[in-house]
């Protein structure tokens, strides 16, 4: 049966400089028993959307209809988690869970044996007269889950709501509202679930909407047949993960393509952060998974990915099944001392970056060792369009700056050999 | 006595709470029934008895009227920030109405409230009661409206998603979100304002209006009937009262509330500063609270709650049919506010326009002097309030000691030892001069001092490393470490202080004493002057010509200071 239904929702803020679009048409709709997540990078309006949904924000264009009704003020079916909780922090444990009843006006008793019902439901009990800033992040969480549950909506909505909880805590009530879910332990008839996270909304929902960010849009659905309890190492998950990632990305992981561009560009990532990576991982033993790793380290996939693949381009790590393995290259690289560790990107850089390799040539070949950025910048043009090519150059800069292969002046806008530097023998290694 | 916390709830002796309660109900109910007895005799107009024995009656008379005053100013403060904060036409008149209002001092109120008062209640002493109620509370509402609509506005957005998915109707809003946010702001502005209060109590109870005099038997006119009689003894009496009374009213109610406040803490972290009182322990544990709690206010608010939920469901249902009469009423509202305002300032106008020049000269140099007495009083109150604020906030051992000596101390109203210090110095040359500069220092360092050490405490413990670690002297910690950190703070207690200086003229450029009017030229002499004249023309001027002083200083050099500070820390 049709629970809600959203028609051409459309959102968009206008400023002085312009107008941006942060929902463009959506459409989609939840039906009963269904375990929905919104998945999209930060900036897609999946909050917005949700809002939207439970009638806290009015879209520019375009109607939110509720068992067949439009929606005009606070949808009547819904109840919802947020993300830090949203307590009343001078209520009790047991006052902020009984609070919804109240306003529908039920009498005290009655209040009290639902409230009381809800909190042992999600693991409370013990702690009714307790102040949420006395509990845990874990327990808070569970207190908000307890007041949208008391209401026994027919939707409930979830705010990226495991997002503020270390990952065990998290974990946990994770596997507590699924279970609730499936052996039907409260009334509710479907989920919306907001996250970020990919193996979260496929752990735990059955349908996926991916949303594109300026502006929001539906990328892509996808149903998730796995049944229940999934096991987020089985070949049939990781499928589906990097499915999702390859979508969101707009290339699949294990085919990049660098390998074949190489000689025209470099993934725009600075060594620091290339640096980071490679310590970061051979701290894992040398092996992490990718999209775990975006996770922890709060980025977004278009923000590491260049890093990954700067990694792979220099011999660094390479990427297998959704993971990347540190090579030996790679791990005396993460192993060395700074001096050390220039030598080896010097070497690996020249070998791996044909037009590093170039700049220095030229820079060589000038009698006074002076070459301005503007006519690398043309070489560049030749293959990128010009803002490709500032960045790209940026990045060629600050790697040959750091490999010490060649200085850069700022002022004068001119890549320089440094005077007291011998000649690097170009070819030795090759 | 810590066997006491254990004790389980069910077997709760009768304890001092209780005790405490019961005293001040009974001698409330005294109170009252005497005071009738004292207006029922046929007295002369101006004639108070100085007994000593009496003291203690007036000192609850006096606390009766604050009391009903702060009631009203909760009151008034609840609904004015709620039009403020809601109403986005009203909050662009009302906000800066507001810094208006809080520029004008209490006796300018005195003629327009006392008219309006009289002629609903003519010739009782009910009116006269009600003048001085509404004297006070003009003197304590407007820091309290401030600090509701800053809370009412900065509700996190969460929060009221929460409330509005909850469904909580206006009233169980404001009882579950919007009171309790604002609690903490409330309990420390409800303190400034009682401070307030008892600094101008002397110029509320006893006043001359149209040269006649008015005195209600309380501790200010207690006090300002002895200064006139110049009997410093009494005086004394007096003020050993009202120290008295403060003081127990920091222990009894104020200490308590701030302790209780601490639920109302929005931040999920611990706070450093925590605020205890085992008097509010005893209250809990008190009979009478019990009771009440359990068979008169928890039924009622179950009552109540039941009542509005079925209220607003029916209203729903109302406006669903008829969605214009929310429009209707607004337009209503605001035209009745626009023609208020309209009305008053045509009556301001035709009282200015019999202003002749030669009063307007008057004025602005008598303003003049006035606006160089409240500086030099700033800063002088400067000059020790920022080495010792700063020492003090940072500082977590000496805070924690005399954190609450300053506030009691700077809660005893000046105003009650002034004629004291006037005896002293009236017979040196300027006397009075340095008398008023005095009295204004004396009535609003604590503004700075306060701020000062909140702004002190602010100030990040690694900086405070940082710069010993790179061995800053004295001068280079002030200017790049300190002075940044609390200049926000300072302009807050500086916008306060100098509206506070202002307001405190006109106590003390004019007193009467030893049966003698002394006063110096100034505007608060000159307000106070035609206020008992009745010179109301004279008065608008004056007041106008004060509060535009205040408005246009705090535009435009507190207020830029402020920015200034800001993009200096961000």
């Amino acid at each position: 049966m049709e629970l809600l239904k959203l028609e051409n929702i459309t959102v968009s803020f206008t400023f002085p400089e312009g107008t941006v679009t942060v929902l463009d048409n959506i459409n989609f709709t939840v039906n009963e028993r269904d375990f929905l997540a919104l998945l999209g990078p930060s900036g897609s309006g999946k909050s917005t959307l949700l809002r939207i949904i439970a009638g806290l924000i009015k879209p520019n264009k375009g109607k939110v209809y509720f068992k067949g009704e439009e929606i005009k003020d606070i949808n009547p079916g819904v109840a919802m988690v947020f993300q830090n909780f949203a307590l009343f922090p001078w209520l009790t444990v047991l006052e902020n869970v009984e609070l919804g009843l109240k306003a529908k006006g039920l009498p005290p008793e009655e209040r009290r044996k639902k409230a009381t019902k809800a909190i042992d439901l999600i693991g409370l009990d013990g702690f009714e007269n307790a102040y949420p800033k006395e509990l845990s992040g874990g327990m808070r969480q569970r207190v908000g889950f307890a007041r949208a549950l008391v209401m026994e909506p027919d939707i409930l909505l979830l705010d990226e709501p495991f997002s503020a909880l270390d990952v065990l805590t998290a974990e946990n009530l994770r596997n507590d509202l699924i279970e609730l879910w499936i052996e039907k332990r409260i009334p509710t008839k479907a989920i919306i679930l907001v996250t970020h996270s990919i193996e979260e909304a496929v752990y735990m929902a059955d349908r996926i909407i991916l949303l594109s960010k300026d502006p929001g849009r539906i990328i892509k659905e996808i149903r998730i047949d796995l049944p229940h309890w999934r096991d987020k190492k089985s070949q049939e998950f990781l499928e589906i993960v990097d499915e999702i990632y390859s979508t969101l990305t707009g290339k699949p992981l294990e085919k990049i393509l660098w390998k074949e561009k190489r000689h025209i560009q470099i993934p725009e990532a600075s060594v620091g952060s290339i640096t980071g990576l490679v310590e970061l991982v051979n701290d894992l033993e040398g092996k992490a998974d990718i999209y775990k790793l975006g996770e922890e380290l709060l980025m977004d996939v278009e923000d590491l990915l260049p890093i990954v693949e700067a990694c792979e381009l220099l011999g660094f790590a390479e990427v297998k099944e959704g993971d990347l393995i540190l090579t030996e290259a790679g791990k005396k690289f993460a192993e060395a001392d700074v001096l050390e560790r220039k030598e080896i990107f010097k070497t690996l850089a020249i070998e791996k970056v044909p037009f590093l390799k170039q700049i220095v040539k030229v820079l060589q070949s000038k009698s006074n060792h002076k070459v301005p950025r503007a006519f690398f910048l043309d070489l560049l043009r030749k293959n990128l369009t010009p803002k490709e090519a500032e960045r790209q150059l940026d990045t060629l800069i600050d790697w040959g700056r750091y490999a010490e292969l060649f200085e850069y002046d700022d002022d004068k806008d001119e890549l320089y050999l440094p005077e007291t530097s011998e000649l690097i023998n170009l070819y030795s290694e090759a | 006595m810590p066997r006491l916390i254990w004790s389980p709830v069910k077997y709760r002796k009768f304890s001092i709470g209780d005790i405490i309660i019961l005293l001040f109900i009974g001698s409330i109910i005294y109170s009252i029934a005497t005071l009738n007895t004292i207006y029922s005799k046929p007295t002369q107009q101006i004639d108070l008895d100085l007994s000593p024995l009496k003291l203690p009656l007036y000192a609850i008379f006096s606390l009766i009227r604050m009391i009903f005053a702060y009631i009203i100013s909760l009151i008034f403060t609840i609904v004015y920030a709620y039009a403020a904060a809601y109403k986005k036409n009203l909050e662009k008149i009302l906000i800066p109405l507001l810094d208006i209002f809080q520029s004008i001092p209490v006796l300018s109120f005195l003629p327009p409230v006392f008219m309006a008062v009289i002629s609903l209640f003519p010739g009782s002493k009910i009116g006269l009661e009600i003048t001085s109620i509404i004297l006070i509370f003009t003197g304590q509402v407007w820091n309290m409206v401030f600090s509701f609509y800053q809370s009412l506005i900065s509700i996190p957005r969460d929060l009221r998603e929460a409330a509005k998915l909850l469904k909580l109707n206006p009233w169980q809003r404001f009882w579950n979100l919007e009171l309790p946010y604002a609690a903490i702001g409330l309990i420390w502005n409800s303190m400034m304002s009682w401070a307030g209060g008892w600094f101008f109590l002397m110029a509320c109870e006893m006043f001359t209006l149209t040269n006649q005099n008015f005195v209600l038997p309380g501790i200010g006119s207690y006090l300002s009937f002895s200064a006139i009689k110049g009997d410093l003894t009494k005086i004394f009496y007096g003020l050993f009262t009202l120290i008295i009374v403060i003081i127990l009213l920091d222990k009894l109610v104020w200490r308590p509330l701030l302790a209780w406040g601490q639920k109302f803490k929005i931040e999920f972290i611990q706070d450093e500063e925590t605020y205890e009182s085992r008097v509010l322990l005893w209250y809990r544990r008190s009979r009478i609270f019990e009771f009440i709690k359990n068979h008169i206010s928890d039924p009622l608010k179950e009552r109540l709650n039941q009542f509005f939920v079925r209220y607003y469901t029916e209203k729903v249902l109302k406006t669903q049919n008829t969605p214009i009469s929310p429009k209707i009423f607004n337009i209503i509202v605001s035209t009745f506010i626009g023609l208020l305002i309209l009305r008053g300032a045509f009556g301001l106008l035709n009282l200015l326009i019999k202003l002749p020049i030669s009063a307007w000269i008057e004025i602005i140099n008598a303003g003049i002097l006035t606006l160089l007495r409240v500086s030099l009083a700033v800063i002088i109150a400067l000059l020790w309030t920022l080495p010792l604020g700063v020492k003090i906030g940072m500082n977590p051992k000496l805070s924690k000691i005399f954190q609450p000596i300053v506030q009691i101390v700077a809660s005893i109203p000046a105003t009650a030892i002034f004629p004291v210090i006037v005896m002293y110095l009236l017979n040196l040359p300027g006397g009075l001069n340095l008398a008023s500069i005095i009295l204004m220092l004396l009535g609003t360092q604590w503004y700075l001092l306060f701020n000062i050490i909140a702004g002190g405490m602010s100030i990040p413990k690694d900086l405070i490393e940082v710069a010993k670690l790179l061995k800053l002297n004295r001068k280079e910690q002030w200017k790049i470490l300190i002075l940044p950190s609390i200049l926000p703070y300072l302009v807050t207690g500086g916008i306060t202080a100098m509206g506070g200086a202002f307001n405190a003229s006109i106590v003390s450029e004019y007193i009467e004493f030893q049966n003698k009017v002394i006063k110096i030229k100034g505007l608060g002499a000159l307000i106070t002057e035609a206020s008992s004249t009745g010179n109301n023309a004279l008065l608008a001027g004056s007041t106008i010509t004060m509060a535009i002083m205040v408005v246009t200083i705090n535009r435009l050099f507190w207020k830029r200071l402020f920015k200034k500070s800001e993009e200096l820390l961000s």
